[in-house]
């Protein structure tokens, strides 16, 4: 089984000890491949945002193991040393709120990434104009994010995401302040760039406007992962 | 690479001026105290300097005479310029007093000053208009401070001095502006008393049966004579010759005259060290204050812009930021606002000082001392601000 994309094995995290000890994930079991857009589906509650964190490497999952794009970040207690540096060249963040700097333009926004990333400014520039036109807001990049209306600062966010290429995006919620049209359109765009750059990415959503375009779901309740194929096709067996 | 800092800064250029304002005006009256200080300590050099003495010879055991009351002999010059090394002595006296300008009264040190000329010591040592006092009496010379003009008329008791000479900083040690008059006019005016007094006084001394002795009827008068007149001094201020040192000089004086002879280190110590220390400690202790004043506004703004930011920190550590780059964005902006601070408040301190009562000296050496302080409490005061910032959860922007 390949390890490129999104691996997860048997993914527990246990909050608190004892008696008092909480399982927000269970045996979660999930792989994601290079170039496909998946939506992860749960009411409140359910470890949705627990399972993104421990892929977004920002928390510490109890036991199992975690692969993005070849490298184990996660394996039943080891975890890899340098976090920060994979979320900032492998992973991509989009938030339900945009959550731009607002003290930086559109560009610089997106740009803000590869320049960490040690990229000279003008080619994170140029990188991130060519993924700001890309998502047909290029007439807006110099515009500061409280000028920019709920859709264009949602696709400046999708931009930053992209902008190092990373092999896997977590998207929590990305249009959920969007209307249909715009919904539909932010998930055309992950599902462009997802076959244009190779990127796994996880689109956690309650949009139901926007399920029956994945072809692959999971549904999560109680820290457990159920696969169900897109287009209402259910799979009997549980992913655990 | 973005700088962050500012970036935030333009962004709320607003927020941050005016914070820059405000903490520059606390600094401006942070680097007048400092020069209120400096004014003190400067006025009493000033004495010092333009007195152009070498020694002082004052009262025994008396720390005069500045900081205490002192009285010497007016004779006693004589016999004090025969000791070997005495190039110049003079006789000088100091009273401190208001006098009345027109219909208002200037508070002046009045310096009764020897009979000689430009470089004798006493003597103002410049003037910026007029001329130096020719006559024996009547006459005076007078600090630029007092507002008095040429040809001004001033009352110095019941008499009436007239302005022939204007001076330029010369004041006393607690930085009243100086009037030379000549030395007779001046003890006459240390110890003269109104009519009715004196008046009083005769009758007194008359009636008085120990003075009334059987064919002596001038006894009383005599006594009268000598009850009026002042022949003491403050001091006398001697300039040396240079081949003699201080202490070659001092020593016979102090030694054959009965009398404490002081030299320039040791007036300058009993002036800055003791006039002015009480001065010195409280504003010290006001200059500490508006340090810590300054420390805790700076912390609360910096603090409370960074609480501002929690989200967008937050995005930045989970985006994979450096948390150095991070905290540099904080400690920039915390530096940013105590070089706005501080530029405003110079600014303000140089232009205030002027408008003070008393002497302001600003020097670099307090500014270049105040930006330093400035920059430590600014990143002192940043420390708050970073431990909170690092202590965020990158998970906070996921929600």
């Amino acid at each position: 089984m390949s390890n490129r994309g999104i691996r997860i094995e048997n993914l527990s995290k246990r909050f608190g000890k004892g008696e008092a000890a909480v399982f927000a994930l269970k045996n979660v079991n999930m792989q994601v491949a290079p170039g496909e857009v998946v939506g992860l589906i749960g009411p409140s509650g359910s470890g949705k945002s627990t399972l993104l964190k421990c892929l977004g490497a920002v928390i510490d999952p109890t036991s199992g193991r975690t692969t993005l794009d070849n490298e184990t970040i996660f394996d039943n207690g080891w975890k890899l040393r340098d976090l920060r540096a994979l979320r900032r060249d492998k992973i991509g963040f989009v938030f339900q709120a945009p959550y731009l700097i607002p003290f930086l333009d559109a560009t610089d926004n997106v740009a803000l990434l590869p320049m960490l990333a040690g990229v000279s400014d003008d080619e994170a520039r140029k990188r991130a104009l060519e993924l700001l036109a890309a998502l047909d807001v290029q007439h807006r990049a110099r515009a500061m994010p409280a000028q920019l209306s709920g859709g264009e600062q949602q696709r400046v966010a999708i931009a930053r995401g992209l902008v190092n290429r990373p092999p896997v995006i977590l998207a929590d919620e990305p249009t959920a302040p969007l209307d249909s049209q715009r919904a539909l359109a932010v998930i055309r765009i992950l599902n462009t760039m997802a076959r244009q750059f190779e990127t796994a990415i996880i689109v956690v959503t309650h949009d139901e406007k926007i399920i029956p375009t994945f072809k692959r779901i999971y549904h999560i309740r109680d820290g457990v992962t159920h696969e169900e194929a897109g287009e209402g096709r259910s799979t009997d067996s549980p992913s655990h | 690479m973005i700088n962050l800092a500012v970036r935030d800064i333009l962004h709320n250029w607003g927020k941050f001026i005016f914070t820059g304002i405000g903490l520059g005006l606390l600094i401006g009256v942070t680097l007048t105290m400092a020069g209120v200080y400096r004014g003190l300590v400067d006025d009493g050099r000033v004495l010092i300097d333009t007195s152009g003495a070498d020694l002082w010879v004052v009262q025994q055991d008396t720390l005069g005479p500045y900081a205490e009351p002192s009285s010497v002999p007016d004779d006693l010059w004589r016999s004090v310029r025969t000791i070997p090394g005495v190039a110049q002595a003079a006789n000088v006296t100091y009273l401190t007093m208001q006098v009345r300008k027109e219909d208002e009264d200037v508070r002046v040190m009045v310096a009764g000053i020897a009979a000689g000329g430009p470089g004798t010591p006493g003597w103002p040592p410049h003037l910026v208009a007029g001329r130096q006092i020719t006559r024996s009496h009547y006459e005076a010379v007078a600090d630029i401070a007092t507002g008095f003009r040429l040809g001004d008329r001033l009352k110095i008791r019941r008499n009436h001095y007239t302005v022939v000479g204007l001076t330029r900083r010369m004041v006393s040690s607690s930085g009243d502006p100086m009037v030379f008059i000549p030395l007779k006019d001046a003890q006459e005016a240390q110890f003269l008393k109104d009519n009715d007094a004196i008046l009083m006084q005769r009758r007194r001394t008359r009636a008085n049966p120990t003075f009334s002795f059987p064919g002596k009827p001038d006894l009383p008068d005599a006594i009268i004579t000598l009850q009026t007149a002042n022949n003491y001094v403050n001091a006398i201020l001697i300039r040396i010759r240079p081949e003699f040192t201080l202490e070659e000089v001092a020593e016979p004086i102090r030694r054959w005259k009965r009398l404490t002879v002081y030299d320039r280190v040791q007036m300058e110590d009993i002036l800055v060290g003791k006039l002015i220390a009480t001065s010195a400690e409280q504003i010290g202790l006001f200059l500490i204050i508006l340090a810590i004043v300054s420390a805790a506004i700076v912390a609360f703004i910096i603090y409370t812009l960074t609480m501002d930011k929690i989200r967008e920190i937050a995005v930045l550590k989970l985006i994979g930021t450096r948390n150095r780059t991070i905290a540099g964005m904080i400690l920039q902006q915390s530096l940013m606002l105590g070089v706005i601070g501080f530029v405003v408040g110079k600014i303000s301190a140089t232009f205030a000082a002027p408008l003070f009562p008393k002497y302001v000296l600003l020097i670099p050496i307090d500014s270049m001392l105040g930006f330093l302080a400035v920059l430590v409490i600014c990143i002192l005061s940043s420390i708050v601000a970073i431990r909170m910032a690092l202590k965020i959860d990158p998970a906070e922007a996921i929600g």
